[in-house]
C-alpha cells in the first residue's frame, strides 16, 4: 500500500514585508495523526492553506503524495479532504445538496453517493438535519457539515484547521472520535489546534511552529521528553477503574521520580528516561493488576514543551 | 492504487475525479439551483415583468398599433429601448458579486479545497449567470413578441432576430465585465457598486462627453458597441452625424455635437473584444486571488 504524505519544501509565504511562513521544510507520511501547534499568527493556517491551494506560495512547494498542489491541484487534492477555517455553504442548500455537489466534484461513483453521503452525515451526527436549509444552522452545525464534506470521499489524507473550534464540548468530543476512527482506517491526518489536551488525546506526532519557522517535529513522546521540564523527565497520566489509596508501589518502580494524585482514580507519574522506561512502567502497572484503564503522555508535559519552545504569544 | 486514465484527469480507488468540463457542468447546475432559490433572481424577474407590463400598458394606452408607423418601429421602440437595461440589470444581479461573494461570504472555502480547478468554478458560475439571465431575457422577448404579433401579425421583422442576437452578445460581454469586477474586489457591495456605476451611468456619461467636447469615436466603450441592438431596428441604419448648436464656442466658433454610431461589425467587434479581454483578465485574477 503506498504511503500517504504531505511535504513542504522550502515553503515560504510573505504578505508584503511580513513573513508568515519562512522556508518550511516538513515531511509527514504514513497513517497517523500529526498535531500542528503554534501561537496565533505562527503560520499554521497559512501552511494548511498552501496545502489546499487557497493561497499562493512566495517560494517553495507544497506536495501531497509527491504531487505539487499548485501545479497539479486536481491530482494532488483528489487524495485529500480538508477543512480550513469554517467554510460557509450556500444558505439555500441542505447538507444533502451541498455534500452531493462535493461528491460529484470529487467523482464518487453515482451508485455510492447516497450511501457515503448518509454515512458522512451520520458520522457528524447530523442525520436529523440532512434535508434542512443550512441558512438556519448554527456555526457548530455548519462545522459538522464541513467535517462531513472533508471525509465524504474517504480521502487518504485529511487536513483539519482547528476542527473543534465553534463546537460545544460534546461536538468537540465527537470530532475527536472521528479523528480517532480515521486513524484506524489508515489515514494521514494533519490537524492544527490550540487545544493541547485535544492534541495529546488524538495525535501521534506534533509539529510546532512559531513566527513562520518550524521548531520541532517529532513523536508526542519525544517532544515531551525533550522539551518538558528540565528535559530530563517525562510525565504520563494513568487512569484507574477504582480509587488508588497507596501509591508507594508505583513510586518504587524503576525510573519513577514522583507520583502526583490528580484525583482518586487518576495519577500523574513523573519519570526519568525515555520510551524504554515508559514501556517498563506501563508493563509493571499492568502486571500489578490494580485496575489501570488508561495510560497516556501527560497533557501538562505537552504544555510544558509548548511553553518552553514558544516564548511569545504573538 | 493510483492510476492515470485518459478519460479523466485523475482516478483513484473508488473515486474518479471528473474532467474539468464535467466539473464546469456540476458547478453550473448547483449555481443555478442556488439562483432559483435566491431572492435576487425573483427580484430581477419581477423587475423584468414590471418593465414589460408597463410597456404593454403604455402601448395599449397609446392606441396599440396606431401609435407606430409599422412593426419595425414597434420593435425598435419596445425592444431597442428596454433590451440593454435588461442585460445590464442581469449582469449586475448575477455577475456583480458572483466571485467576490465567494470571498466575502466564505462560501468559496467550501469549494476551493477540492480537486477542481479555479477556472472550472469561474466558468461554471459564469454559465449559470448566463443561463439565469437568458431566462429573464427570454421572458422579456416573449412578452415583446406576443405584443408585436398581437398588433402587427406574425411577420416579425428579421431585424428583431438580429437585435436579439446582438442582445445575447451584449449579455456575454456585460457578464464578462461584471465577473471581472467581482474578481477584482473581495467586497460584494463594492464590486456591485462599480458594476452599477459603469454599466448604468459611467459608460454613457463618458460617451456623451466625448461626443460633445472631444469628438472622438468612443470605440473603446462597451455601451457604444451595444448601440447596435437598437440601431439595427431603425428604418435606416444611423451613420455618424454632426449637429451645430449655434456660435457659442471659443472665439465665436460654432458648437457642434457629433453623434457617433457603431456599424454592426464594429459593435460586434467591440462587444466580443470586451468579452474576451474581461474573461481572460477575470480568470487570471481569480487564479491569483487568495483566500485569506
Amino acid at each position: 500500500m503506498p504511503s500517504h504524505s504531505l511535504e513542504a519544501v522550502n515553503l515560504s509565504k510573505n504578505y508584503g514585508s511580513f513573513t508568515a511562513l519562512d522556508n518550511l521544510n516538513l515531511k509527514i507520511e504514513g497513517s497517523k495523526c500529526v498535531g500542528f501547534l503554534g501561537p496565533n499568527g505562527a503560520g499554521k493556517t497559512t501552511t494548511l492553506k498552501l496545502f489546499t491551494d487557497m493561497i499562493l506560495a512566495t517560494k517553495g512547494s507544497a506536495l501531497i503524495n509527491g504531487v505539487p498542489v499548485h501545479q497539479n491541484k486536481k491530482t494532488a487534492l483528489s487524495h485529500c479532504g480538508s477543512l480550513i477555517e469554517t467554510p460557509e455553504i450556500y444558505p439555500s442548500f441542505s447538507p444533502r445538496e451541498a455534500l452531493m455537489m462535493i461528491s460529484e466534484i470529487r467523482g464518487i461513483p453515482p451508485s455510492e453517493r447516497k450511501k457515503r453521503l448518509e454515512e458522512a452525515i451520520a458520522e457528524v451526527k447530523m442525520e436529523e438535519w440532512i434535508d434542512k436549509k443550512v441558512g438556519k444552522f448554527s456555526k457548530g452545525m455548519k462545522q459538522r457539515v464541513d467535517i462531513a464534506s472533508a471525509i465524504l470521499s474517504e480521502p487518504e489524507i485529511v487536513i483539519l484547521d482547528e476542527p473543534t473550534t465553534g463546537l460545544d464540548p460534546r461536538g468537540a468530543a465527537e470530532v475527536r472520535d472521528i479523528v480517532k476512527s480515521l486513524k484506524k482506517k489508515d489515514r494521514l491526518i494533519f490537524m492544527s489546534s490550540h487545544l493541547l489536551p485535544e492534541v495529546s488525546e488524538v495525535c501521534d506526532e506534533v509539529a510546532m511552529i512559531d513566527h513562520g519557522k518550524l521548531l520541532v517535529y517529532d513523536t508526542l513522546e519525544n517532544v515531551t521528553s525533550r522539551f518538558s521540564g528540565d528535559g530530563s523527565s517525562n510525565s504520563v497520566e494513568v487512569g484507574f477503574s477504582r480509587p488508588i489509596d497507596d501509591t508507594k508501589m508505583i513510586s518504587s518502580l524503576q525510573g519513577v521520580l514522583s507520583v502526583e494524585r490528580m484525583d482518586s482514580r487518576n495519577l500523574r507519574i513523573k519519570f526519568q528516561g525515555g520510551l524504554k522506561n515508559q514501556e517498563n512502567i506501563l508493563a509493571n502497572l499492568a502486571a500489578m493488576r490494580i485496575g489501570m484503564i488508561s495510560f497516556r503522555a501527560s497533557v501538562s508535559a505537552l504544555e510544558d514543551s509548548y511553553l518552553n519552545l514558544i516564548k511569545d504569544t504573538l | 492504487m493510483t492510476q492515470q486514465n485518459s478519460m479523466t484527469d485523475v482516478s483513484l480507488e473508488g473515486n474518479r475525479v471528473p474532467t474539468s468540463m464535467t466539473q464546469i457542468g456540476i458547478i453550473t447546475k448547483y449555481e443555478m439551483r442556488n439562483y432559483f432559490r435566491s431572492r435576487r433572481f425573483f427580484i430581477l424577474l419581477g423587475l423584468g415583468l414590471a418593465i414589460e407590463a408597463l410597456l404593454t400598458f403604455l402601448v395599449y394606452h397609446d392606441g396599440g398599433s396606431s401609435g407606430f408607423v409599422n412593426g419595425l418601429q414597434f420593435y425598435s421602440t419596445w425592444w431597442g429601448d428596454s433590451a440593454t437595461y435588461i442585460v445590464i440589470f442581469s449582469a449586475i444581479f448575477f455577475g456583480g458579486d458572483a466571485i467576490s461573494g465567494e470571498f466575502q461570504n466564505k462560501t468559496g472555502y467550501f469549494l476551493v479545497g477540492n480537486p477542481i480547478r479555479r477556472a472550472s468554478i469561474y466558468i461554471g458560475k459564469w454559465f449559470a449567470a448566463v443561463a439565469a439571465s437568458l431566462i429573464i431575457i427570454g421572458i422579456a422577448t416573449a412578452i415583446c413578441l406576443v405584443n408585436g404579433i398581437y398588433y402587427f401579425g406574425t411577420s416579425v421583422p428579421s431585424q428583431f432576430g438580429e437585435s436579439l442576437i446582438f442582445t445575447l452578445v451584449y449579455l456575454i460581454a456585460a457578464l464578462g465585465l461584471t465577473f471581472m469586477f467581482s474578481c477584482t474586489f473581495k467586497s460584494s457591495s463594492f464590486s456591485i457598486l462599480v458594476s452599477v456605476i459603469l454599466l448604468l451611468f459611467g459608460f454613457t456619461v463618458i460617451e456623451d462627453l466625448l461626443d460633445v467636447f472631444v469628438h472622438i469615436e468612443p470605440w473603446f466603450l462597451l455601451s457604444y458597441g451595444s448601440q447596435i441592438i437598437g440601431n439595427i431596428l431603425m428604418a435606416t441604419y444611423p451613420a455618424h452625424t454632426t449637429t451645430g448648436l449655434g456660435f457659442g464656442g471659443r472665439h465665436g466658433a460654432p458648437i457642434t455635437i457629433t453623434m457617433f454610431n457603431a456599424t454592426v461589425l464594429e459593435g460586434l467587434a467591440i462587444m466580443l473584444l470586451y468579452f474576451v479581454v474581461t474573461a481572460v483578465l477575470g480568470l487570471v485574477l481569480f487564479e491569483r486571488k487568495e483566500f485569506n
